[in-house]
């Protein structure tokens, strides 16, 4: 074998392989954001009162103080608990019973075919229009919320998996055939990672309808978590709490966001 | 020249009358037509003919994932009825998982037979060296070059140490100089192993280096044109072998045939 030869192939590749440079202007990016940030707020704060009746739109430093005060006296983290407890078991339950069940269709085309309608018609329902009628199933105390949670999960991940499990390349699968592999080590081994992207784009889509399927179910009925602090203050014409309540709701939602897209290049790095 | 090989052996592998074809928007595309062919064990068989004339066919039908129209395909004297475990088959399609690294594509066979991670190890490192990826072991295929994850899918062919290999133009895309370490290595593999290899290239030069005979196929429907019976010496040394007295004849032999099922296509 030519040492030479292969040196400088290698050298080639490992060039090739090397991650690509940090994308510049990542912190003139952070510091505009910042700005636009500030900028808001301090306009917000200048037209209320002067402007702006407060009563309509508060003002940003009554809805910092109405946070803090949520804060320290723990109101807020004991309402955004029971959301987002709505939210995982929702999540849990709805999304494994998307996979599985997506899996197991997957294995039949003509299954598939005959529930196929069905399946998109059931989807095509704003899941919020079921919160009357699980209430009235489930009463108003968390089981709503988790079936509200959970089948705005199970549909978007039950979809991507038989997405996902469709899209195999039928090459690799022969490859692991040849090689002695038996149906579930072929599962294992080929069509499961295969599907995987499919799955967590499910499971990433359907996260935050998750979370606005609890929150709907807490603003028809009931008497805790975040839903119902933002309907209760609507309620009070509390306009700072209000704004206090979609504060932390959005917050949830941003730091849910950035957890799953940590994640999903994590996963994800040999893309 | 006879279709059997005159060692008498039985044939490890053998084509019977063979016919396929295949029917795209209701009309029929025969690909092979009458073929018989026996390869016998521990033989390295080459295969060459015009693009599209079906040679990958040959190999999928002994593999046992597309059988004939009719006729039959046997391996070990049973017909093949299903997906053929005893041989490797390292195809044209990219199939390395590219969710695994270099290393755990390698060890796949190995851990389908449930050997533990820590025996593979080992195994799976000789693969690799042996294949000249050394360093690569911790790298996805995508950052890979296509001569590399060609190389990779040798190691996890070479690793199941099976009883035929399959291979379908596997030194295609690389460049000269490594083809011909390639083929060095495959040939000591094969002097050392006495595997029986259905090698199918384009490369008449490629087939002459590696073969005990080599088969011309005729353009489309394929059937057998020539058997080329190469006299040559082992051990070959791959850089001298064209430099061979024999070689010349081979060559023109060849690529008459190849030229003659080249040219029976035009008036069809």
């Amino acid at each position: 074998m030519s040492a030479t030869g292969l040196r400088s192939e290698e050298a080639l590749e490992q060039g090739v392989a090397m991650p690509r440079p940090a994308s510049r202007g990542e912190g003139r990016v952070l510091l505009l954001r910042t700005v636009t940030l500030v900028v808001a707020l301090a306009l917000w704060q200048a037209l209320s009162g002067n402007l702006v009746d407060p009563f309509w739109i508060s003002s940003p430093l009554a809805v910092g103080a109405k946070l803090w005060l949520w804060i320290s006296t723990g109101v807020l983290f004991r309402h955004l608990l029971v959301t987002i407890e709505e939210t995982a078991v929702g999540f849990i339950v709805g999304g494994v019973c998307g996979v599985v069940l997506g899996g197991l269709v997957a294995q039949s085309r003509i299954l598939q075919r005959t529930i196929d309608p069905f399946v998109t018609a059931v989807y095509g329902i704003p899941k919020v229009a079921l919160a009357p009628l699980f209430i009235m199933w489930f009463g108003i105390g968390l089981m709503p919320k988790f079936v509200l949670a959970g089948i705005s999960v199970f549909f978007l991940v039950f979809f991507n998996t038989l997405a996902g499990a469709r899209e195999v390349d039928s090459s690799m699968v022969d490859a692991l055939r040849m090689m002695g592999a038996r149906p579930a080590q072929i599962h294992r081994i080929v069509i499961l990672p295969a599907s995987f992207p499919f799955i967590f784009l499910g499971f990433k889509l359907g996260l935050p309808y998750g979370f606005v399927g609890a929150v709907a179910g807490e603003m028809m009925a009931s008497n805790e978590g975040i839903g119902f602090l933002t309907q209760n203050s609507a309620g009070q014409y509390d306009t700072a709490g209000v704004f206090a309540a979609l504060t932390a709701l959005m917050t949830v939602t941003v730091l849910l966001d950035a957890g799953l897209a940590r994640l999903e290049r994590w996963v994800f790095r040999w893309r | 020249m006879t279709g059997t090989r005159a060692s008498g052996a039985n044939p490890l592998i053998e084509f019977k009358a063979v016919h396929k074809s295949f029917f795209v928007r209701g009309q029929q595309f025969d690909v092979v037509r009458a073929l018989d062919l026996a390869v016998a064990p521990g033989e390295f068989l080459c295969i060459v003919g015009p693009s599209g004339s079906g040679k990958s066919t040959l190999l999928n039908m002994v593999a046992g994932l597309g059988p004939p129209s009719t006729g039959a395909v046997s391996y070990g004297g049973r017909p093949v009825s299903e997906v053929n475990t005893e041989v490797a088959y390292l195809t044209q399609h990219d199939t390395l998982l590219p969710w695994r690294t270099v290393a755990d594509n390698v060890g796949v066979p190995l851990e389908l037979r449930g050997m533990a991670a820590a025996t593979r190890r080992p195994l799976v490192q000789a693969a690799i060296d042996a294949i000249g990826l050394a360093g690569f072991e911790g790298h996805y295929p995508r950052q890979l070059s296509g001569g590399m994850r060609k190389r990779a899918m040798l190691a996890r062919t070479l690793i199941q140490d099976p009883q035929a290999i399959l291979m379908d133009e596997p030194f295609g895309p690389l460049d000269a100089q490594l083809k011909l370490m390639l083929q060095a290595e495959l040939m000591a593999l094969w002097a050392r192993s006495r595997k029986t290899i259905m090698f199918v290239t384009h490369d008449i030069v490629e087939a002459i280096t590696l073969a005990d005979r080599v088969v011309v196929l005729s353009a489309r429907p394929a059937r057998v044109n020539l058997i080329e019976t190469i006299a040559i010496p082992r051990p070959r040394d791959v850089h001298r072998t064209r430099f061979a007295p024999e070689f010349e004849t081979h060559y023109e032999r060849i690529w008459a045939a190849m030229e003659l099922g080249a040219l029976a296509q035009v008036p069809a």
